[in-house]
This record gives structure tokens, C-alpha cells and sequence, in this order.
């Protein structure tokens, strides 16, 4: 259960942000190690990439994707609140508006995977 | 957390938003045109630029990350003073190292 | 305090939980109070210590907002008790009434609220002169941009309510807090106060401004509508801005 003082916007954002940043920091050496592969051993690499076109996996990569997106909007949003002298109204809009592009751009995300 | 780290916190991720979109981007074309490793690599191996991309990129990741995970360790595992910024160190220098080699890797070979 | 509970010929009583115990534990126990029109959380508060538990731990003063003395955990959510009403706290019909969150604990529902005040210190909360009691009053315009900053982030009643409210707090126990960093914010902009030098750094280390996530737990919850969350970020670009002129 979510604890009253945690159930707004704000705190959804900042909440987001923390599990993505972790995500992508944990995924990070994974994908170093795997392009170092081109170096070490190019026959493993192309072998990763044909089993890395597995629905489950590109699933996976599409999933990625979507953190990337949305810790670099989340970003985005906080300098942008931190930074700019906002007033409360003036807030709302740059959320509305954040979520609208976050909105747009997962959705041509997504649809140009689905074209692949 | 200091203000110097908060400084290359933020400094760390201007840098990385363009770099990000253009990564974004790399993702789909790759994925949409269906390319193999060789030919992939053909595109970026001995590419200045690319190699200058990245190379950029995996510094900036590695502060960004160091940084970050500094205060979810600071926060929610309690861990503080010497061991904290030792531990931001490791995770910092650690991502430079891994960073560095896949880049070498990919655009120079 | 008039109650009037009493001789209120209530027929509908309240379900109200109180916490009851020390820093060593302690329990949630059941009261039924009898119900009033107007009712705040600290009447119901006040009844139960005179009819049921007589040496039952709270804090209170003034009763009309103005003290700051009176904040509790009222369902979950840090509340000026005097000012809160019970048909605006109530969930389902009940009433949870506990210590605030993020302080130690005296007993039941009194907290110890030095630490809330030695960050107030830390973070150069103290107004320091730059003139003496013979040199003329101050000319200062209530009009002036810096004053009409420093006068938004004034009215703070130390209630400690957005401490309670702050996750940061919570996770980060050195880390300065809210109504600390919105006190030095106003001070920061305060032409008379000769301090900021010692105040800047104070909010730029390890424990400062820089921790906050920008969550506005604290806005939301100030029951004086102060904007804690925004003063903060005031700290943060005043603080880089001094950062970058190498004056830190
Ligand atoms: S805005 Fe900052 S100070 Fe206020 S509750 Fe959130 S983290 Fe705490
Ligand atoms: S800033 Fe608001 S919530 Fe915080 S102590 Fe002051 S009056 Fe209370
Ligand atoms: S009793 Fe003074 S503010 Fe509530």
C-alpha cells in the first residue's frame, strides 16, 4: 500500500526516475561487455544479436527503450522545475506537456518496432 | 549530496540529452532495418565521429551513474562517509573502463 | 479549553485510534468520542485526555494556528491538529492519531522536536545583523522583487509538519529539511541580513538543498501554503549561481 503522503504526481515522477535510473545503471555493464564481444570474439556477438531477435528479448529491448525515454524526460522535467521560476499554473502545463511528448514519442517507438 | 556533485550531475545529463536522442535513434534504424553485426560495424568503425559520440556518451554515463547511484545508496542502503564515495568511485571508474573498451570495440576494432 | 463536547447532546460518537507508547514501542488504542459539529482532530485529542487517559502525551498552545505546537500524524498525513476538522481527516469513519513521522518520540503523541530545530541552526536560520541597534531603520520596500521572495517564505510556524511530510528526511536523517531550507531562503533574500556567506555554504553540503528531489511533499502539506519545494530550488540556482562565481 502506498502511504498517503506518496500518492500524488510529484512523488509517481521522482519514484519513475529513482527505478529507471536504477534499471539502466544496472543494464549498463551488460551491454558494455556484450559490444566489447566485437573485439574479443565477433562469432558470440553475431550469435547474440541472432538470439537478441527473439520476441521475449526484443520485448525486452523495447523495454529499455521505454526507461531510456523516460528517465531522460524525467530529466528533463526536473531541471526544468528546479531551474525555471515557475508558478503553480505555469507547472501544470510543462506536465501536461511532458506527458503529452512522452506520450508521442513512445507511441513512434513503439510503431516503428512494430514496422521492423 | 554536495553541490559539486549536483553540478556534474546536471552537467553530466545536458551533455547526455542529445546524446540520447541520437542513441534513440540509432536504436530504431538498427532494429527497423534488420542490420547484422558485420554490417553494423562496417558503419561505425573508423568513424570519428562516432568514435567521438560514445566516446562522449560513456563519460558522461559514467559520472551520471556514479553520481545517481550514490544517493540511492546514500538514501536506501544507508551507506555513507568513505564507503559511499568509495563506493561511487568503483561504480564511476568501473563503467569508464567497461565504456571505453565497447567503444574501442565498435569503432575501432 | 471548552470542550462542550459533553453538554453537546451528541447521539453519533467517533471511532478514533490513539498511538500510545514510547521510543521503545507502543500501540494503537481504540476510544469511541462523542461527536460534535466543527470538531477538530485536537478537540477529539483533548477529550479522550480529559475523560479517558489522563496521562495521555500531546502538545498544543494556542489552538488557532499560530504556534506551530499541535502537528500529528492524522491518517497517515502530518496535520496542524488544531485546524484540521474531523469530517476532513476522517477515513471510513475512523480517526488515526499518531506521533509525527521523522522525529524521535517523547510519548504518545508528543514528539522531540530538537533536531527539527538544530537544522533550523545548521542551515544558518539565525538573522545576522549588518547594522546596529544606532544606525537608522532600514528602508526596505515591501515592494522590492527580493523582499516580496523573502516575504512569501516568512510566515513559517515550525509546525514541523513538512519534515514529517519530506521522504528525504526520512532516508537521509542529516539532511537539513524543508522548513530549515526555506527559512535560510528567506533570509537569503533579505537585504538587512549580513549572513549569507556562511548560509550558502551551509546549504550547499553534503546535507543541503541538493538532496531535495523536488517531491513537494512539503508543499503540499504546509498548512500555511508555503511553497518549501520552491524555495529550495531558489537555494539550488543561488547556490550553483555562487558555485560558478567561485564564491563557495
Ligand atoms: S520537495 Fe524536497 S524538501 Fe520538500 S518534501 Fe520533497 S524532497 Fe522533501
Ligand atoms: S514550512 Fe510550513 S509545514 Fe514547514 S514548519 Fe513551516 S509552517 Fe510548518
Ligand atoms: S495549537 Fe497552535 S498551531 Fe495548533
Amino acid at each position: 500500500m502506498i502511504p498517503p503522503h506518496r500518492r500524488h504526481g510529484l512523488w509517481l515522477a521522482f519514484f519513475l526516475h529513482r527505478l529507471s535510473g536504477i534499471a539502466l545503471a544496472l543494464f549498463l555493464p551488460a551491454h558494455f561487455l556484450v559490444l566489447a564481444l566485437a573485439l574479443t570474439d565477433p562469432a558470440a556477438l553475431d550469435g547474440f544479436l541472432h538470439w537478441a531477435h527473439q520476441p521475449v528479448v526484443r520485448a525486452a529491448e523495447m523495454g529499455l527503450v521505454f526507461l531510456l525515454s523516460v528517465h531522460l524526460f524525467g530529466g528533463l522535467r526536473l531541471m526544468a522545475l528546479e531551474w525555471l521560476p515557475w508558478s503553480p499554473r505555469q507547472k501544470t502545463l510543462a506536465a501536461l506537456a511532458t506527458a503529452g511528448s512522452m506520450f508521442v514519442a513512445l507511441w513512434f517507438l513503439l510503431a516503428s518496432a512494430q514496422a521492423a | 549530496m554536495p553541490i559539486r556533485l549536483y553540478m556534474l550531475q546536471r552537467l553530466s545529463a545536458l551533455v547526455m540529452a542529445p546524446l540520447v536522442l541520437v542513441h534513440l535513434a540509432v536504436i530504431i534504424i538498427a532494429v527497423r532495418s534488420g542490420l547484422d553485426a558485420e554490417t553494423l560495424l562496417g558503419r561505425t568503425r573508423g568513424s570519428l565521429v562516432w568514435g567521438l559520440v560514445y566516446g562522449t556518451f560513456v563519460v558522461a554515463v559514467s559520472i551520471h551513474a556514479a553520481i545517481g547511484l550514490r544517493t540511492v545508496l546514500d538514501e536506501w542502503a544507508h551507506i555513507r562517509g568513505k564507503a559511499l564515495d568509495a563506493a561511487m568511485w568503483a561504480i564511476g571508474l568501473g563503467l569508464l573502463g567497461l565504456g571505453s573498451r565497447a567503444v574501442y570495440a565498435v569503432t575501432v576494432g | 479549553m471548552s470542550d462542550g463536547i459533553d453538554n453537546a447532546a451528541a447521539t453519533d460518537t467517533l471511532d478514533v485510534r490513539v498511538w500510545r507508547g514510547d521510543e521503545r514501542g507502543g500501540d494503537w488504542h481504540a476510544y469511541r468520542v462523542p461527536a460534535a459539529a466543527n470538531q477538530t482532530v485536537l478537540d477529539v485529542v483533548t477529550w479522550i485526555q480529559r475523560h479517558r487517559e489522563p496521562n495521555l502525551a500531546y502538545r498544543f498552545a494556542c489552538r488557532v494556528g499560530v504556534c506551530g505546537s499541535c502537528a500529528m500524524s492524522v491518517n497517515g498525513e502530518p496535520r496542524w491538529t488544531c485546524r484540521t476538522h474531523v469530517q476532513d481527516a476522517a477515513r471510513d469513519g475512523v480517526l488515526r492519531i499518531g506521533p509525527l513521522r521523522n522525529l524521535p518520540l517523547v510519548r504518545d503523541l508528543a514528539c522531540d522536536m530538537a533536531p527539527f530545530f538544530d537544522r533550523w541552526q545548521e542551515a544558518g536560520g539565525r538573522f545576522v545583523p549588518s547594522s546596529d541597534r544606532h544606525a537608522d531603520i532600514a528602508a526596505i520596500s515591501p515592494e522590492s522583487p527580493a523582499r516580496r521572495i523573502a516575504d512569501a517564505a516568512i510566515q513559517c510556524i515550525n509546525c514541523a509538519v513538512c519534515y514529517a511530510a519530506c521522504d528525504v528526511v526520512q532516508w537521509k536523517p542529516d539532511y537539513l529539511g524543508p522548513a530549515a531550507l526555506n527559512r535560510a531562503w528567506s533570509l537569503v533574500n533579505d537585504e538587512r541580513d549580513a549572513g549569507n556567506k556562511d548560509r550558502l555554504r551551509a546549504v550547499a553540503g553534503d546535507a543541503g538543498c541538493h538532496n531535495c528531489h523536488s517531491q513537494h511533499n512539503c508543499t503540499r502539506y504546509c498548512p500555511n501554503q508555503l511553497d518549501p519545494g520552491a524555495s529550495i530550488a531558489g537555494l539550488k540556482r543561488t547556490t550553483m549561481k555562487a558555485a560558478l562565481k567561485g564564491q563557495l
